[in-house]
């Protein structure tokens, strides 16, 4: 297996605060790995590095063979990683195919027109919202909105795609869908890096695991290594389980 | 020639301080960038004009007057004006943007109640325009007492600011509006006496000014801009970077017309702002008041 | 369909009669036109870039003081259809100098920085006209008729007009709606930012040039003080807003009117009339923040809603 994604000694400092300290993973093509880790850990600054949001202090991501850290997003988007946030952002003021033809005019293949629209209007039937293509996007439920930001960064035709939990919050019915939907999307061979809490989920998703505490990587390998890891047991829950 | 140059640098860089330190208040604490500020200190530059040159009364007095006058004009316009802004604002930019588009019309106000009043011509009284000599170089009477007064009142908003309780609830709105209210610290409140009291420094800096400088009914935008500028370098909201930032400005500008040409001050203060705009966004000293 | 079509066909007709009212307008009657297209095409150059980014700029004067003063130093020494492009390719360099170093500044820097650049270049020109040329003031003469004037103007805002529809209708005009909702989304959508704000400050700009090129013959004399007088960035920002500068049509409907007044006051209480302008503005920002436009059709939902309600049996 090749790797898509290697990040080497990656560090972010916030003044004196080092909230990714020297982390260094890899994912392999086709991978769907869960990045865990307790509140506060440094999973979505690493995320944020990823997707170019925000500059790392030091280190180096490379996407392929090619360096892709100190990129501004938009370069990042079209080499082929897109992602959906922690805390959901549509464009509010646009509808909801508009939100996601966004992402087909400027992504990699630069669609417009028709083609865009119909093109939109199969990315919102993959995530089940084909009906509300015309609504306004503020007029969407929690749910909704998640799953136009995941069609939305489908939309970009991403190798790597970086979902930043977006499985949280939803119902046991929704969870079940979500998964599903995922697992459609990792059979495509798109190659995920997802940040997680839901054990389920990554049980059923995650081939490996990398985990993070206080800004460090403690553990890396098959999930039911890594979740079993001493330290990681000793970083959720305290000394007195492990 | 040095030593001339480095008085009236210090001279003029202590009075852009003294009116910089009103905006950044207005604009730190009040969160409110006043577009009509340098018109407030030309409205203070002619009182002080009017009643020295009618009264007789010297502009010293005559800033027991024109401080007050100013505070409570900032009191009445806040209050009119911008707390139906603050109101209705979703966010801070959108007050910033508000705010500049009302004190913009507010400008205009100003300069044509001043230009019907006063016309466009140059003004200036001769107040203490008497040689002294310092370090061997001589330098106006009124200069002196220009940097003086700026030194006693940049000193005194210092104290005020950092010695008293009521100083403190200021610097914690600047510094995080959001939690001050957490504190039992009123924010509309203390915005209001913010912009005041940046108000009644622009009154002062505009009687200071009129000692020493002709002044128009039209030269309160230049003010602004080089209050603007200070601020911008300084930090918002740092007292001390403001401080710092007009001294250096002064300097800069009484040496390019010294050494350079005096037709190119500006120039050279845009080269300033703009370098400052790209290299350090958030100021040479930093955004927070210390 | 049928709509757009009646669209072209009402626009083409607004042109169509506009070209001809100098043959029926007195000496006065163009004179008051070609102040008003000019306003037209000035504030709807300026929605052009400041509706969708909310980059208020006050650098108007800035650029339409660089086209009519271009247009007066090369005045003897070129063809006039090269000192048009002369000049705009002037206020293009410009603009892609100043839009360089300041859009990726936070709003409120860059409205600072752009109120002070009309007053920056005002004096660059003044101390290189009075120390490197030795005089201040230039005379313009060029064999251009008031109606020559007016059709030019005409056909810039025309193009302004088109443009700015074209835009609305663009893949640019989707990224300006997106960054519009949030620049973090747009990058990682792929769009590049600071090229799309750069792309539509500089047309906008060229845009404004070319207004103060054309009028400049106008004057026939010109100096600093005239070319760069800041009360045109400030009637351009007045109508824009009154109109919604978020809207097609709405810099137009803001610019007509106001003009119609300006021109109004100007003759009439010449010495308040700033103080006017001013109160005007204050007025504007606090009765009509988003413009007479978006004013309308609010409450003309509103009181459709109002209407619906009372006639519940009626809905769907």
């Amino acid at each position: 297996m090749s790797e898509l994604l290697t990040i080497n000694g990656l560090t972010k400092r916030f003044g004196g605060l080092a909230a990714v300290n020297a982390v260094s993973f890899s994912v392999a093509k086709g991978e769907v790995v869960g990045l865990l880790g307790p509140n506060g850990s440094g999973k979505t600054t690493v995320m944020n590095m990823i997707s170019g949001h925000l500059p790392p202090t030091s280190g180096t991501i490379a996407l392929g063979n090619e360096t892709i850290s100190g990129l501004l997003p938009n370069r990042i988007a079209l080499k082929g990683v897109s992602r959906t946030f922690q805390l959901v952002r549509g464009l509010p003021s646009l509808t909801v195919a508009e939100n996601v033809i966004a992402a087909l005019a400027f992504g990699r293949r630069r669609l417009w027109g028709d083609t865009a629209r119909l093109e939109a209007l199969s990315r919102l039937d993959e995530v089940g919202l084909a009906h509300r293509a015309n609504q306004l996007a503020q007029q969407l439920t929690y749910i909704d909105q998640k799953r136009m930001e995941l069609a939305r960064a489908l939309a970009l035709e991403p190798e790597l795609l970086l979902l930043d939990e977006w499985l949280a919050g939803l119902n046991p019915t929704e969870l079940r869908t979500g998964i599903e939907l995922i697992d459609t999307i990792r059979k495509r061979g798109v190659t995920i890096l997802m940040v997680e809490h839901v054990m389920d989920a990554i049980r059923a998703l995650c081939s490996r695991c990398v985990v993070m505490n206080a800004g460090r990587k403690i553990a890396d390998g098959p999930t039911a290594e890594a979740l079993a890891d001493r330290e990681v047991i000793t970083a959720y829950l305290g000394d007195a389980h492990a | 020639m040095l030593v001339a140059a480095l008085l009236s640098g210090l001279v003029l860089g202590g009075t852009y301080a003294l009116v910089a330190m009103g905006l950044t208040l207005q604009y730190g604490i009040a969160r409110i960038m006043n577009l009509a500020y340098g018109e407030m200190i030309i409205s203070a530059a002619f009182l002080a004009y009017v009643m020295f040159s009618t009264l007789g009364l010297n502009p010293v007095a005559g800033l027991l007057i024109a401080v007050p006058a100013g505070f409570a004009l900032g009191y009445v316009i806040y209050g009119a004006m911008m707390t139906p802004l603050v109101a209705r604002a979703r966010d801070k930019a959108s007050l910033e943007i508000d705010s500049i588009l009302a004190t913009f019309g507010l400008l205009f106000v100003f300069q044509g109640v001043m230009l019907v009043t006063f016309g466009a011509n140059f003004t200036s009284y001769s107040y203490l325009n008497d040689p002294v000599t310092i370090f061997g170089t001589t330098l106006a009477a009124n200069r002196v007492l220009a940097l003086i007064l700026a030194v006693v009142f940049g000193g005194g908003l210092y104290l005020l600011l950092t010695r008293t309780l009521w100083g403190t609830a200021l610097r914690a709105v600047a510094v995080n509006p959001g939690a001050a209210p957490l504190v039992g610290i009123d924010v509309n409140r203390a915005a209001r006496l913010a912009f005041a009291l940046g108000s009644g420094l622009a009154a002062a800096g505009g009687v200071v000014i009129s000692m020493y400088q002709t002044f128009t009914a039209t030269s309160g935008v230049v003010f602004t801009m080089k209050a603007l500028i200070v601020v911008i370098m300084g930090g918002v909201g740092n007292l001390i970077g403001a401080l710092s930032a007009g001294l250096i400005l002064g300097l800069v500008e009484t040496f390019v017309a010294t050494y350079v040409d005096p037709g190119l001050t500006l120039a050279a203060t845009y080269a300033i702002f703009l370098s400052v705009l790209l290299w350090r966004p958030a100021g040479l000293f930093g955004r927070l008041m210390r | 369909m049928s709509r757009a079509l009646l669209s072209v066909f009402v626009f083409a007709l607004v042109v169509a009669v506009l070209a001809y009212v100098p043959f029926i307008a007195g000496s006065y009657g163009i004179t008051l036109g070609i102040g008003m297209l000019g306003y037209v095409t000035l504030a709807t150059a300026w929605a052009l870039f400041s509706g969708p980014t909310r980059y208020v700029s006050l650098a108007t004067v800035a650029f339409f003081g660089i086209g009519a003063y271009t247009v007066a130093v090369f005045s003897e020494n070129m063809a006039y259809p090269l000192l048009l492009a002369v000049a705009g390719a002037i206020g293009l360099a410009v603009a892609l100098v100043v839009g360089l170093a300041t859009l990726r500044l936070a709003g409120v820097y860059f409205v600072i920085f752009t109120f002070g650049l009309a007053e920056l270049i005002r004096q660059l020109v003044t101390w290189y006209e009075v120390n490197v040329t030795g005089t201040l003031g230039r005379y313009i003469f060029l064999p251009v008729t008031p109606e020559g004037i007016y059709w030019q103007l005409l056909a810039l805002a025309t193009t302004a007009f088109l443009i700015s529809w074209g835009i609305g209708r663009s893949r640019i005009g989707l990224a300006l709606k997106v960054i519009g909702d949030d620049e973090v989304v747009a990058s990682h959508c792929g769009i590049d930012i600071a090229r799309v704000k750069l792309a539509l400050f500089a047309v906008s700009a060229v845009l404004i040039t070319l207004v103060g090129a054309i009028q400049a013959p106008r004057w026939t004399y010109v100096e600093p003080t005239i070319a760069f007088n800041p009360t045109v960035s400030f009637l351009t920002l007045i109508m824009a807003l009154l109109g919604g500068a978020n809207r097609l049509t709405g810099p137009l409907l803001g610019a007509v009117p106001l003009f119609m007044l300006f021109e109004w006051l100007s003759a009439n209480f010449p010495n308040h009339y700033s103080i006017i302008l001013g109160l005007v503005f204050i007025a504007i920002v606090f009765v009509l923040p988003r413009g007479v436009l978006a004013f309308v059709e609010e409450n003309w939902r509103r009181w459709r809603k109002s209407g619906v309600k009372n006639l519940p049996a009626v809905a769907e």
